[in-house]
């Protein structure tokens, strides 16, 4: 690396500044604080889920089948959420869907945003046919209805966490190709990456040390909207019996589920899954509203 | 414009091709397909006799070739648990998944414009955040969980609706037969509110936000302004200057509309036991029915590269500074 001095705001004080501004942003907007707060309690059930939750998910009791929320068995253990159809602790079950649902989510960003970036940079950088190349083959990805290539994917491969991962993280690179894209040929020409250029950088340097950290602001945006709308999306193909395996419990497979169980009105078990996916999925919504509002420069003067 | 229909058509040919491609995969990436279609007992000759009668045992592109041949003269294949044509079977339920598809998308279309402008022209009001936070939760609420609070709330609870079944309009119109159609029709509607709330809620949600800020962005623009300074009234200038222009992104996305909604239907026909192509695909999927799986997919995926079409060719004479030079649209 040469000291040469890149366009990436690096001053302490600057960033401080900004870091403040941050957080005067999301107070007056409350909303985003309240995201925050249940993001952090959704990773924290996440994280330490396994010893969190009273009972092990996959516990059957069948004596204790459908047992209402906060109704305690003899034996005095209480369920706070109630029992399913098998017995099954429905809170236990709730903080175990939460992993699957943020790894999924977040995992799938990771693979989606990695793809995407790097064909936008690519694509933006070198031009000609490679550009063409590559954005033919988002438009065509974009003129398939998602769900329905995931369904096929899914059916052909089996379930399971990683494929979910891949079919959803595949199903988003387009977005973020087009953006970086765009971004990178706005770049391309700027005085600082033609230095890096005549210093003899190589290509390499260039895209991924030069152009990268200036364009990677924007994305935080798409990611915070894509993991909600993954979230959903896993949600549905869970639903759909497509998901992770039936041992793993998920969100999306406990509202399967409850459908048996609707009839007779045990509204607990179709409830609770749903609320956690609003609750978690709203989060992000608004979380990326506040970040786009933070980040776009015509907003700024007002904050 | 010429050059530009064309770019288009071959674009749809390509997708088309990839549709028909991934579908045929789907069918071999699974191992050998042959054993689908014998039973779990079928000796070696007879599993040997299956695979010669399908072809299974040709080379991969010799298959794909025989497969698009069969696909263009409109044979998509038996149905596994069926043991009927496949398309035969998908397009019977056809007309019950587009009466639910366009439902919802009247459903949503009809209620965002208001939405969007109720909340546009009261910028910072309590108008505006109600509809803003309306539209905020309905992006975040998956649609097969709506159905399920509806079914619980307005099924069970209330009984003010049904909660599953259909009564055909589609069907009897198309087969002439216009009396049944119209005296259906009320029946129709009544049993598609809870499943089109269900599908349309998160296309209300993001097209109140597009309406919404569509329009705050044309009401700041010089010729709003220079409508509002000659002193005509405010319903005149957004009716006749604003709305005119707010409206155009809102075409656009109809298209995609329809297909993002298709995909919602799959879901939300299986909670409502709605007999359409989602529900069908649902039970395929879990039986492993994979040539009726195929027809649906393929069937879905080609009726939204044509709408596509339909709204990018109809955009182009809508909007004449489209630009026919740029990207693929």
């Amino acid at each position: 690396m040469t000291d040469l001095p890149t366009a990436t705001p690096a001053r302490d004080s600057e960033l401080r500044r900004e870091f403040r501004r941050a957080i005067r942003v999301m107070a007056d907007a409350r909303w985003p604080v309240l995201a925050v707060i249940i993001l952090a309690v959704a990773a924290f059930a996440a994280i330490f889920g396994p010893l969190l939750s009273p009972f092990d998910p996959n516990r059957q009791n069948l004596a204790l089948r459908l047992a209402e929320p906060l109704s305690a068995g003899p034996d005095g253990t209480v369920f706070l959420l109630g029992s399913d159809a098998l017995g099954r602790d429905v809170f236990s079950r709730l903080l175990y869907g939460a992993r699957i649902s943020l790894t999924v989510g977040i995992a799938s960003i990771t693979v989606g945003g990695s793809i995407g970036i790097t064909a936008g940079l690519v694509s933006g950088y070198f031009g000609g046919w490679v550009d063409d190349v590559i954005m033919r083959l988002g438009d065509i990805q974009l003129a398939f209805p998602f769900i329905l290539l995931a369904i096929m994917f899914l059916v052909v491969m089996g379930s399971g966490v990683w494929n979910l991962v891949l079919v959803l993280g595949v199903g988003q690179w387009v977005t973020y190709a087009r953006i970086v894209r765009a971004d990178t040929l706005s770049l391309r020409e700027k005085e600082f990456v033609e230095a890096a250029r005549a210093l003899g950088d190589s290509t390499l340097s260039i895209i991924f040390r030069t152009i990268l950290p200036n364009i990677l602001a924007p994305l935080t945006v798409i990611a915070s909207f894509n993991v909600a709308s993954v979230i959903l999306s896993e949600a549905a193909l869970s639903f759909l019996g497509l998901g992770v395996p039936p041992s793993v419990p998920t969100w999306g497979s406990m509202l399967a589920e409850s459908r048996d169980t609707l009839i007779a009105n045990k509204w607990w078990l179709a409830v609770f899954p749903g609320v956690a996916i609003v609750l978690t999925v709203l989060s992000f919504n608004i979380l990326g509203d506040w970040l786009r509002d933070f980040l776009d420069p015509r907003l700024r003067e007002r904050t | 414009m010429g050059s530009y229909i064309l770019r288009r058509l071959l674009q749809s040919i390509v997708v088309v091709i990839g549709v028909t491609l991934v579908s045929f995969l789907a069918l071999q990436a699974g191992g050998d397909p042959t054993y689908l279609y014998v039973s779990e007992r079928a000796s070696t000759e007879e599993i040997e006799a299956t695979r010669r009668a399908l072809g299974f045992d040709r080379p991969l592109h010799e298959q794909y070739l025989g497969f698009v041949g069969d696909l263009v003269q409109g044979d998509f294949g038996q149905s596994l648990s069926y043991r009927q044509p496949a398309m035969e079977i998908v397009l019977d339920a056809l007309p019950a998944t587009i009466e639910l598809t366009v439902f919802a998308l009247v459903l949503a279309l009809m209620l965002a414009i208001p939405l969007g402008v109720l909340a546009a022209i009261n910028r910072g009001t309590a108008w505006d955040g109600s509809v803003t936070t309306f539209a905020m939760l309905g992006q975040s609420i998956p649609n097969f969980w709506l159905g399920i609070m509806m079914i619980l709330f307005f099924g069970l609870y209330t009984r003010w609706f049904p909660i599953s079944g259909h009564v055909p309009f589609l069907t009897p119109l198309l087969s002439g037969d216009f009396g049944t159609a119209f005296s259906n029709l009320p029946r129709t509607i009544y049993h598609l509110i809870l499943p089109g709330i269900a599908v349309g809620t998160y296309s209300l949600a993001r097209n109140t936000r597009l309406v919404r800020s569509s329009l705050l962005e044309v009401l700041e623009q010089d010729y709003v302004r220079t409508a509002r300074s000659k002193g005509l009234p405010e319903l005149r200038v957004l009716v006749h200057h604003a709305l005119r222009n707010a409206w155009l992104p809102v075409v656009t996305i109809i298209g995609l509309e329809f297909g993002f909604l298709l995909g919602g239907v799959v879901v939300v026909e299986t909670v409502f036991s709605y007999p359409g192509i989602g529900r069908l695909l649902f039970a395929a999927i879990n039986q492993r029915d994979i040539p009726l799986v195929q027809a649906g997919v393929i069937l879905l995926a080609g009726i939204f590269v044509l709408l596509n079409l339909v709204v990018d060719l109809v955009y182009v004479r809508l909007d004449p500074r489209v630009k026919l030079t740029g990207g693929g649209g």
